[in-house]
């Protein structure tokens, strides 16, 4: 019998982000006793780093938005490949989502009546983006903390005990869904202040933990990044969906070192901001690819009328979406073209008066002013391409957000994947975590509920294999690490560099057939290697041991995204192929399904051509008719296949 | 089912008060012994602002006491104004009323000063300014205070800081009358109007500074607008509001120009009353 | 790019104990103290305890003490230090310590539940909430807040002296009244309650002697003193010292 702690309630959510929280909020709402469990404190998620918007076709600044045009932007964004129920879900509801904040106490910027403010963003053909000045993650993460704080009061209202319907276990890490059969009993987890281990049993979990981008050397990504809920989806028997969809954000900081890759909002070309190469030219011209030939200026001077007049003016190419501008940006670079430390510029210095960039941009005078030591209304910022999002996740059930196969296990926001498609648009995030996050706390409640008295029992067995899983670094079981061939144990920071390196020159924005090979052997080569990784000192808030934990998750999604990668043989949004430029339409209705090789959860794969990894392709659902009549034809045959197309209702 | 007590709850760990007083070496902080750990020269700011009010304490001390040199017409020493005893030198057209009648035996001044004394003793800059320069409460950011107890403005006598607001009024109905005695230094020293001294440049600068001082107080931008919860209802109202909120970001710099400046309002008619000085005409 | 051999002393210990140790580490140009951190982490100790998550100054998470002085590690460069001095890190002095560089921030959530939560007014649905720019602006600047704790750390109230903690919540929960209380569609009033007085009787409002180091060493540059603390004293001075209202309120307790 193990000797770890056990607590017991309906719902348990992995992540405390804007997914994990709207989650909680609506399972303890429709009645479930529910838990959080984030890596971080309460309130500190990597959802605060959102700036721009929530997007949600309110119509509050243009009144000819609507759901329809919203859904239509996403899949366009997306290249069509978003799984099309979920991006309907997402723009009909949206809305709702945003107002519902509201009523919880957030405050966004107004119009002049009143009424939520709504900004330009990339990709989106109307104002859709309601925000707070430059911070609107941070909005929404306290709205819905004090959310949960309020529930927590009516609870101690009630029953004399904050606690009792819906607790935060904060600073705590989840290292193992627990099973009973094919379904959840419950999840296994450390506390990281004391580094004691615990169990909590539940019918229902729902992972919302985020992306990946800690696998990456250039990320906007805080160090929480580190795939934990893909790879935990991963070992319990989910599939994840379309890994190869990584979105390198445009624009991030290349200089100095310590601060490359945060973020520089897309507000910055929003508002005005330019691209410039070494030669000073506007080299974004050069690049619009021919799907949006029409949609953008052909000259600078149309470009710059378009900021007054966007009616009787096309947007400048610096407004693309993401992919387009940050190959573009590659591109220069490559070519010589580049900034003095790897970027291209990035100029609003010579485009505003200052005190107007201090007004509008108040956030990133700041970030520059602070850690660069560059005043961006006197002179240009040096940007460069960041790992920002991943599209691809957890395969799962549009309208339940349950994940496939797995019952109990349900997944929300940057972890489940389909949403997107290929590639977000700017702002869908936000909206995509409020909307799926309630529908997964909804369905993972009422999936608890329906259980009743038949819960799924607690394996020992597995609860003893996940401690001593986890005490691996402390060498607590079998030989020292590193003394089994005499060889000193890893250093997991090491280890965590050389994957980040790896991940970025091989898996990283242009891929290539031979370099994802290369990558493929490295991974294998460090899967080895962390089998050793050694920590130093006890349990007690011990950052070497929670990294040593962390890259087990790390390598098994990077592994993902190397092989859907070289198998996709097409470019297509977040995924861009040398040796396949072109996107393939007969690729548009292909998903790639990573599983574990090893269905019985061992990790002991370490064959480099085999891997852990299995991959299978699966066609897509075709696209609901009256979604498809959204488009103009000409539109749908750039991107649909001929025997999609030939279906009669077009 | 109720939460298993091994697991630590965590929002709730380390709220347990320790009601041992060692300040920032209470038991489960961080054990180090020095009261603080700042390199730089943070015993300046306090040390400089003691020095300043010390030094204006025993100047106004001295000329509240005097009782004498402050009138010189036509200017009236701004510690002197209104005069409300008997015993006031004569001031033709000016602010002396005999309120107070013979038996008042000390310095007019005692009688006024209170008010002006009373709405800088609980100003919201000045509180500041003496709880960290002379109380050491705390002396400066993260720098251990000596004191073993702590109740803030919560008990008396410190609970009176409250009524900063009626020593505002106050304020107002006193810078009225030294904005009068402004007017009146466009007199000469025969009482007609129309002339100009130096003094009366000092004078004008001085009731700017005083004007600026009081009306940028905290007290003052509660009343004209930051009291209201919707500003969009009052419009003229939030517009004062958002012009007392500009001073009232200068209201420390304000507090110490008007203390400097009405010392030497003062110290200028003290100068001309004596005789030490002449005051130079315009016209 | 330069680099050069810094000195550091930086608290490792625990409840138990613990003191400053001594590191010689590489600072490259552009470096900030939490770079410094890590790198001591990756080279030299590799169990040093320290919180971080965005290091962009947006999630208030790497709070901690650099030459006696409360800051974010990741906002402060080493440029504003010279290179022959030696650097002092500390865990924040005002909250128990867990590890080396990390303490239970624990008081702060404990405090965040004291505080009633956003009341919505009855009758008006999602989608109708009518709000204008300028009654949203002073919650606004207060909502800009990233929790990062330095005021509550840095608060002499309670950073000296342990024993008021119980009844005082701090600059930053004390700003949370403030944002509520000014919020334009708040309706707790109606419901009975009054925050304004409630900040001084539950909130300890009154300790509060307005020192302002709270506004020194809030990283967001909130006024929290000018535009919080100080408004809100005021506000609770129209219900509890204003002569008129006083009277009102014992005329009326007569009459019941």
């Amino acid at each position: 019998m193990s000797v770890v702690d056990r607590q017991e309630w309906d719902v348990v959510v992995v992540g405390a982000g804007g997914a994990g929280l709207r989650a909680a909020i609506e399972a303890r709402e429709r009645g479930a006793r529910t838990a959080v469990i984030c890596k971080s404190l309460f309130g500190k998620a990597h959802t605060v780093m959102a700036e721009g918007g929530i997007a949600a076709a309110m119509g509050n600044v243009n009144e000819h938005d609507n759901w329809q045009v919203h859904f239509r932007d996403t899949m366009r964004g997306g290249k069509f490949l978003n799984q099309w129920r979920m991006a309907e879900l997402h723009a009909q509801e949206a809305p709702a989502r945003v107002w519902e904040l509201e009523t919880w106490g957030a405050l966004f910027d107004r119009t002049k009546d009143g009424r939520i403010s709504q900004r330009n963003f990339g990709g989106h053909e109307y104002p859709r983006l309601a925000h707070v000045g430059d911070r609107t993650g941070l909005e929404l993460i306290r709205t819905l903390q004090q959310k949960i704080v309020a529930l927590q009061q009516e609870d101690h209202r009630e029953t004399g005990d904050y606690e009792s319907r819906l607790k935060v276990y904060q600073e705590c890490t989840v290292t193992r869904i627990l099973k009973d059969g094919r379904r959840v009993s419950g999840v296994f987890a450390y506390d990281r202040e004391s580094g004691r281990f615990f169990v909590l049993r539940a019918p229902s979990v729902v992972i919302a933990t985020g992306g990946i981008g800690k696998s990456f050397k250039v990320t906007s990504n805080s160090w929480e990044y580190t795939g934990d809920g893909h790879a935990l989806a991963l070992l319990a028997g989910a599939p994840l969906l379309n890994m190869e969809f990584v979105q390198f954000h445009p624009t991030g900081m290349v200089w100095p070192p310590s601060v490359k890759g945060i973020l520089v909002t897309e507000s910055v070309r929003g508002d005005g901001g330019v691209l410039r190469n070494s030669e000073g030219k506007r080299f974004m011209f050069d690049y619009i690819p021919d799907v949006f030939k029409d949609k953008y200026a052909e000259s600078e001077e149309e470009a710059d009328r378009w900021y007054d007049d966007p009616d009787r003016n096309r947007r400048p190419p610096e407004l693309l979406p993401r992919d387009e501008v940050a190959r573009a940006i590659n591109a220069e670079v490559k070519a010589d073209r580049g900034s003095p430390h790897g970027g291209v510029f990035l100029d609003v210095s010579t485009r505003m008066p200052a005190e107007v960039i201090r007004r509008r941009l108040p956030s990133m005078y700041h970030q520059f002013k602070e850690l660069a030591d560059v005043d961006i209304t006197a002179e240009p910022m040096e940007v460069g391409p960041t790992c920002h999002y991943v599209m691809g996740g957890i395969a799962v059930d549009s309208d339940t957000a349950a994940a496939r196969g797995v019952p109990g296990l349900y997944a929300a926001g940057e972890v489940a994947g389909g949403m997107h498609g290929s590639n977000r648009l700017g702002g869908n995030s936000l909206s995509d975590l409020l909307v799926f996050g309630r529908r997964a706390g909804w369905h993972a409640a009422e999936y608890a509920a329906g259980l009743a008295g038949a819960r799924p029992p607690l394996d020992d067995v597995q609860v003893d294999e996940a401690a001593a899983e986890a005490l691996r670094p402390f060498s607590a079981e079998g030989p020292v690490p590193g003394e089994e061939e005499g060889r000193p144990p890893e250093n997991p920071y090491t280890l965590h560099q050389e994957l980040q390196q790896a991940m970025n020159d091989l898996v990283g924005i242009i891929r290539r057939e031979s370099e994802m090979e290369e990558a493929l052997k490295k991974l294998a080569d460090l899967r080895v290697r962390a089998r050793r990784a050694g920590v130093e000192g006890h349990r007690q808030y011990n950052p070497g041991w929670h990294l040593a934990l962390d890259l087990r998750n790390m390598l098994l999604v990077s592994e993902c995204v190397a092989r859907a990668a070289l198998e996709r043989t097409e470019s297509r949004g977040g995924h861009t192929r040398e040796d396949h430029p072109a996107m393939d339409r007969e690729w548009r209705h292909i998903n790639l399904l990573c599983a574990l090789t090893d269905p019985t959860g061992g990790l002991a794969a370490t064959d480099p051509v085999r891997g852990q990894i299995t991959l299978t392709r699966e066609t897509t659902d075709p696209i609901r008719p009256d979604l498809l009549a959204l488009f103009d034809k000409e539109e749908l045959v750039k991107y649909l296949a001929e025997e999609e197309l030939s279906s009669d209702q077009l | 089912m109720s939460p298993d007590k091994k697991v630590r709850p965590k929002l709730a760990t380390g709220t347990e008060p320790h009601l041992n007083s060692g300040g920032v070496r209470t038991g489960t902080r961080a054990a180090i012994a020095a009261p603080h750990l700042r390199t730089d020269r943070w015993w300046l700011a306090p040390a400089a602002t003691a020095a300043g009010l010390l030094a204006f304490i025993v100047y106004s001390t001295w000329r509240a006491f005097a009782d004498a040199h402050y009138y010189a017409s036509p200017y009236v020493s701004p510690f002197y104004s209104p005069c409300l005893a008997e015993r006031c030198e004569p001031m033709p057209g000016g602010p002396n009323w005999a309120i107070f009648g013979s038996w008042w035996g000390i310095s007019p001044a005692i009688i006024i000063l209170i008010f002006p004394l009373g709405f800088r003793l609980t100003c919201y800059y000045y509180r500041k300014a003496y709880y960290r320069g002379f109380w050491a409460s705390p002396p400066a950011c993260a720098v251990a205070e000596p004191h073993k107890k702590y109740t803030g403005e919560t008990r008396f006598p410190l609970i009176l800081q409250n009524i900063h607001r009626y020593f505002f009024y106050a304020a107002i109905l006193v810078a009225g009358i030294l904005t009068y005695d402004t007017v009146l230094a466009f007199r000469n020293e025969h009482h007609e109007w129309g002339h100009m001294g130096l003094g009366t440049v000092v004078f004008l600068v001085n009731i700017v500074l005083i004007w600026a001082y009081t009306v940028s107080c905290h007290s003052c931008r509660h009343i004209v607008g930051g009291r209201l919860k919707h500003f969009s209802k009052h419009p003229v109202r939030y517009r004062m509001w958002t012009w007392v909120g500009k001073l009232n970001a200068r209201h420390m710099q304000l507090a110490w120009a008007s203390l400097v400046s009405v010392a030497l309002a003062d110290f200028y008619v003290y100068l001309v009353a004596s005789g030490a000085f002449d005051d130079p005409r315009f016209f | 790019m330069t680099s050069y051999e810094a000195r550091f002393k930086v608290w490792r210990g625990d409840a138990e104990g613990g003191g400053l140790e001594d590191f010689k580490v590489e600072v490259n140009d552009g470096e900030v103290v939490l770079d410094i951190i890590h790198r001591l982490q990756a080279t030299q100790a590799p169990d040093l305890a320290v919180r971080w998550n965005c290091k962009a100054g947006k999630c208030g998470s790497c709070s901690a003490e650099i030459n006696g002085r409360p800051r974010l590690m990741c906002m402060t460069r080493m440029s504003v230090f010279d290179r022959e001095e030696t650097i002092t890190v500390t865990p924040l002095r005002a909250f128990p310590v867990v590890r080396d560089l990390v303490t239970d921030v624990g008081f702060n959530y404990t405090k965040a539940r004291e505080v009633p939560s956003f009341v919505p007014p009855e009758g008006v649905g999602p989608g109708e909430y009518r709000m204008m720019q300028e009654d949203v602006d002073r919650s606004q600047e207060f909502r800009k807040c990233i929790e990062c704790f330095l005021c509550q750390d840095t608060c002499h109230v309670v950073r000296d002296h342990e024993e008021n903690k119980p009844a005082f919540a701090g600059p930053r929960f004390l700003m949370r009244v403030a944002e509520l209380d000014m919020h334009p569609l708040d309706a707790a009033a109606e419901t009975g309650l009054d925050r304004k007085r409630a900040a001084q009787d539950e909130h300890g409002l009154g300790y509060c002697n307005i020192t302002k180091c709270c506004t020194e060493v809030c990283p967001e540059n909130i006024k929290i003193t000018d535009n919080a603390l100080i408004p809100l004293k005021e506000r609770a001075v129209d219900r509890k010292y204003d002569p008129l209202v006083w009277l009102g309120s014992k005329i009326r307790r007569r009459a019941t």
